[in-house]
């Protein structure tokens, strides 16, 4: 809580927000790092085993062999969430599972599934991107700052 | 075997530091995919994103950040060819086989399955 909201709270409140912070239990960092690197390594093993079998058997370069890749990698994700499977992955591996283009996946995948209840326009279509607009909504603004800041860089003559 | 060595250990640092935002940071997942995004995109403006590609293959290219980077990267080449439109153009370039991926596989998983409970 910030120190802002801190100080609207009551006297009381605040007693009590410092007596559950006393109890809250703490959090095992490092085995959550340990088993977050673990998983992201593996998710990117597999990863690499995909890049090196289009690498072989079709036309890609080292550069554009990411694409496909991460389209298949969704695609596996996509298939263990709807089995049920991804949320146990995520359950003990944390932000191994999150942190990776699988997470970005199972969290489109898991809100369309979780929302067709409430019908296939309203519900899935606009549910979807729950989660995974935020991520794609700051990644597209920086990257537009960026990309505007180095072409007025650039046409300045700079750098 | 080499690169699957430097993959995993660069992909498993990039999601301990998303674990350490989690942890230590007190942010919820969603602001941690943000933040990661984010840093990719910057990481790609400084010129820091494609080397890290070169040395770690799918180690950088398979978490979050890249699809930042991807981002970043694919305005800034337009816009180097075709003028200041080109960011708008060239934004989702690269990106476009990710995002399509994950709504068409999500939308035919929700057709196929139902949830449970």
């Amino acid at each position: 809580m910030s120190n802002k909201m801190k100080k609207k709270l009551t006297p009381v409140q605040q007693e009590y927000q410092a007596f559950a912070k006393e109890r809250e239990p703490a959090r095992p960092v490092a085995v959550n790092s340990l088993r977050a690197f673990l998983v992201g390594g593996a998710i990117c093993v597999i990863g690499q085993g995909i890049s090196s079998y289009f690498l072989w058997n079709f036309n890609f370069t080292e550069k554009t062999v990411g694409n496909p890749t991460v389209a298949v990698l969704i695609l596996i994700a996509v298939i263990l969430t709807a089995t049920g499977i991804y949320d146990h992955i995520a359950q003990w591996a944390g932000a191994g599972s999150a942190v990776p283009v699988t997470g970005f996946a199972n969290s489109i995948a898991s809100a369309a599934i979780e929302h067709r209840s409430e019908g296939f326009v309203l519900g899935v279509g606009g549910n979807m991107f729950k989660l995974a607009g935020a991520v794609i909504i700051y990644g597209v603004f920086a990257a537009f700052v960026i990309a505007l800041l180095k072409s007025i860089i650039t046409m300045l003559g700079g750098v | 075997m080499e690169a699957y060595l430097t993959a995993f250990v660069v992909g498993g640092l990039i999601c301990v530091i998303g674990q350490l935002l989690m942890d230590v940071g007190k942010l919820t997942p969603a602001h941690t995919m943000s933040t990661l995004v984010v840093a990719g995109a910057v990481l790609a403006g400084l010129g820091l994103y494609e080397p890290l590609i070169d040395f770690a293959g799918a180690g950088a290219t398979v978490p979050i950040t890249s699809f930042g980077n991807s981002l970043a990267h694919g305005a800034m080449a337009e816009a180097e060819s075709t003028g200041i439109v080109g960011i708008l153009t060239g934004i989702f370039e690269v990106t476009s086989a990710g995002i399509s991926a994950a709504i068409i596989f999500g939308f035919i998983a929700s057709l196929l399955v139902r949830a449970k409970g």
